[in-house]
């Protein structure tokens, strides 16, 4: 019998469609395999096995009465702990909020339900999204499925780990910096960060508001498009939604599996993210210039497009992020929800017991970058920093304008390394916060950006990443290359890329709380 | 969002720009309501310099011609029909407050007595 783990989420709803599988099947055997490998691999911070069952009987009942169900009913997903759920608790991965029970549903949780998927449970994630490994989680990191001595990527290192260790087909992830896309990139899977605004925020615990976007993350483009359709649309609970009809997304994925999909279209190699600066390892730039080698003969026109200005993306965003994330966790005020910790000594006023919470329940990075952004925008620093680089930002949008009026999209490799071991850098500040390179510019300028498997570095047999980039609102586009170059590489290694992730320990039974 | 400055970094104001003291983190923490430890303040000040030193390369592109973005995608005049929605309930709303007296929350005291 099939391995129901295995599969895309594609092949899942088929076979959930023709009634060769249930729904409550299908969720049965990813809790069981969450059950035999995340103690080992600590993707989930909460699972929820008796809830998901009943979600997955549900569907399975009104199957069978005849209802009308969406593409993806019945399909198990993971939702990162930045997503606030009613019968969930939600942490953001900080200490601050342990324990919480959130009084409603996100839009995009809101959707999936209505979609009839079946959520198995949280996934872990650096603090408040903080983090480029998920080392920041205050519940202890996630590890990668193809090596558990590595990270992960984060900030959503715990959705990509979910997906690329069979726990879950689907996962939703948040992606501010690079989040969503650096993880797919580390573990051989798939992400997709949405132009900014195609999906709600509404009930996404916020961390730099400007940056912040929700998407999907899978093991295979067209199950990526196919959670994108769920989730996207118009919300009148976020403010900087837009009000766009979108295309489906899982069609243009398909359009990408024609022949000669990729014939004539103008690819543009960022120069500047192109494989050649410090920092880029071998072979992440091998395996992306024989990607590009790859898409010439598919009839693609490669030119190389210089983005000058991109070499001050993480300055800005380094300053950007930490002033909207000093402000939006101003929220955490021991008073509405979450922590309350009462000052060692001295009178017990708000303002002292305020200050005591978040000493307390905030940890070393989140203090970091919220004392940063304070200071970014203090009087007599606000004009040097934030308001310098919000100029870089319009700086950077127009090295896209300018790229775009040449090409069709933009690629550059999603990182600049493979995974490396946890605590590698968590003690350099820079080097960690220079894995970002590649992904915060889409992030700055709000344009989408689609991350997927582009081959395992050959010294260190460890997955690589593609990253592509196409104009605000063109996210169909990035789903139609998407494809045909996911197709073009999966023909040159004949086989996918997962398919090559170690087989993980199992039988270790997972504990309810991260200890590691 | 409020981006808008902050209260003076006075009086942890540093010696010179760019320079951060340990008076001056302490100061900040104080302003971002975050008590720390004096080995905390100890380990962030040299870190936040190294941050402070590498950000402050965005000054050198950010020329007077330049306009400054503050969202990707601008909008403007967001509206909504004018229709009352379910919100949350008191239960919900102070479902997960640490403290409540009533349909209220419960704080310490706002004013310090000394």
């Amino acid at each position: 019998m099939t391995d129901l783990t295995r599969i895309s989420a594609a092949e899942l709803s088929g076979l959930l469609a023709d009634g060769s599988v249930s729904s409550v099947e299908a969720t049965r055997v990813h809790l069981e395999r969450i059950a035999a490998v995340d103690g080992d691999v600590h993707a989930f911070l909460h699972v929820a096995a008796e809830t998901a069952l009943a979600t997955a009987a549900d569907v399975d009942r009104r199957r069978a009465a005849g209802d009308r169900l969406g593409p993806l009913a019945g399909v198990p997903v993971a939702i990162k702990d930045v997503l606030v759920t009613a019968d969930m608790p939600t942490t953001a991965g900080s200490k601050i909020l342990e324990g919480w029970m959130p009084p409603y549903d996100a839009t995009v949780v809101r959707k999936l339900r209505e979609s009839d998927l079946v959520p198995l449970g949280k996934t872990n994630m650096d603090e408040f999204a903080m983090g480029s490994s998920t080392e920041h989680s205050a519940y202890g990191p996630t590890h990668n499925p193809w090596d558990l001595e590595r990270i992960p990527g984060g900030s959503g290192g715990g959705s990509a780990a979910a997906v690329a260790a069979f726990e879950a087909p689907l996962a939703l992830g948040s992606d501010t910096g690079g989040s969503i896309r650096q993880p797919a990139a580390v573990t051989g899977s798939v992400g997709f960060k949405p132009t900014y605004g195609g999906v709600s925020r509404y009930g996404a615990i916020a961390m730099a508001s400007s940056l912040d976007q929700v998407g999907p993350v899978a093991r295979t483009v067209m199950d990526t498009a196919l959670l994108h359709d769920v989730i996207a649309g118009h919300d009148q609970m976020d403010a900087t939604s837009l009000a766009t009809d979108w295309p489906s997304m899982a069609a243009a994925a398909t359009a990408g599996l024609a022949d000669g999909a990729l014939k004539g279209v103008r690819v543009g190699v960022i120069q500047e993210l192109a494989g050649n600066a410090d920092g880029f390892q071998a072979g992440v730039k091998q395996r992306f210039d024989e990607t590009l080698a790859l898409l010439s003969a598919a009839g693609a026109e490669v030119i190389g497009v210089s983005c000058p200005n991109f070499e001050y993306s993480i300055a800005a965003y380094y300053l950007i992020h930490p002033a909207e994330a000093s402000s939006n966790l101003a929220r955490f005020d021991s008073v509405r929800f979450g922590l309350r910790e009462n000052p060692a000594d001295g009178p017990i006023t708000s303002e002292r017991v305020m200050s005591a919470t978040r000493g307390a329940g905030f940890g070393p990075e989140v203090k970091r970058r919220i004392i940063l952004g304070t200071y970014a925008l203090s009087a007599g620093y606000y004009d040097a920093y934030y308001g310098s680089a919000q100029k870089v930002r319009t700086l950077i949008q127009r090295d896209f304008q300018a790229a775009f009026e040449k090409v069709d999209v933009l690629v550059s490799p999603s990182a600049p390394t493979t995974a490396f071991k946890i605590g590698e850098k968590i003690d350099d500040l820079l080097a960690m916060y220079i894995n970002d390179i590649t992904t915060i510019p889409a992030n700055l300028a709000g344009v989408p950006g689609l991350g997927l498997p582009m081959g395992l570095a050959p010294e260190d047999g460890l997955p690589t990443g593609l990253q592509l980039m196409a104009p605000a609102m063109q996210d169909a586009r990035l789903y139609t290359l998407g494809a045909a170059i996911e197709q073009l590489l999966e023909a040159s290694w004949g086989h996918t890329l997962i398919s090559q992730a170690p087989e993980l320990r199992t039988g270790n039974t997972r504990s309810a709380e991260g200890n590691n | 969002m409020s981006t808008q400055p902050v209260e003076s970094t006075e009086p942890g104001e540093s010696p010179e720009p760019g320079v951060i003291t340990a008076a001056q983190v302490a100061h900040l923490a104080s302003l971002a309501r975050i008590d720390l430890t004096d080995d905390e303040i100890a380990s962030l000040t040299p870190e936040l310099q190294q941050i402070v030193d590498a950000v402050a390369l965005v000054s050198s592109v950010a020329t007077p011609d330049v306009p400054a973005t503050s969202h990707p995608m601008p909008l403007t005049n967001v509206f909504r029909d004018d229709v009352p929605v379910p919100s949350l309930t008191v239960e919900q709303a102070l479902a997960g407050a640490p403290a409540r007296d009533g349909d209220k929350f419960r704080v310490p005291a706002i004013l310090d007595e000394d």
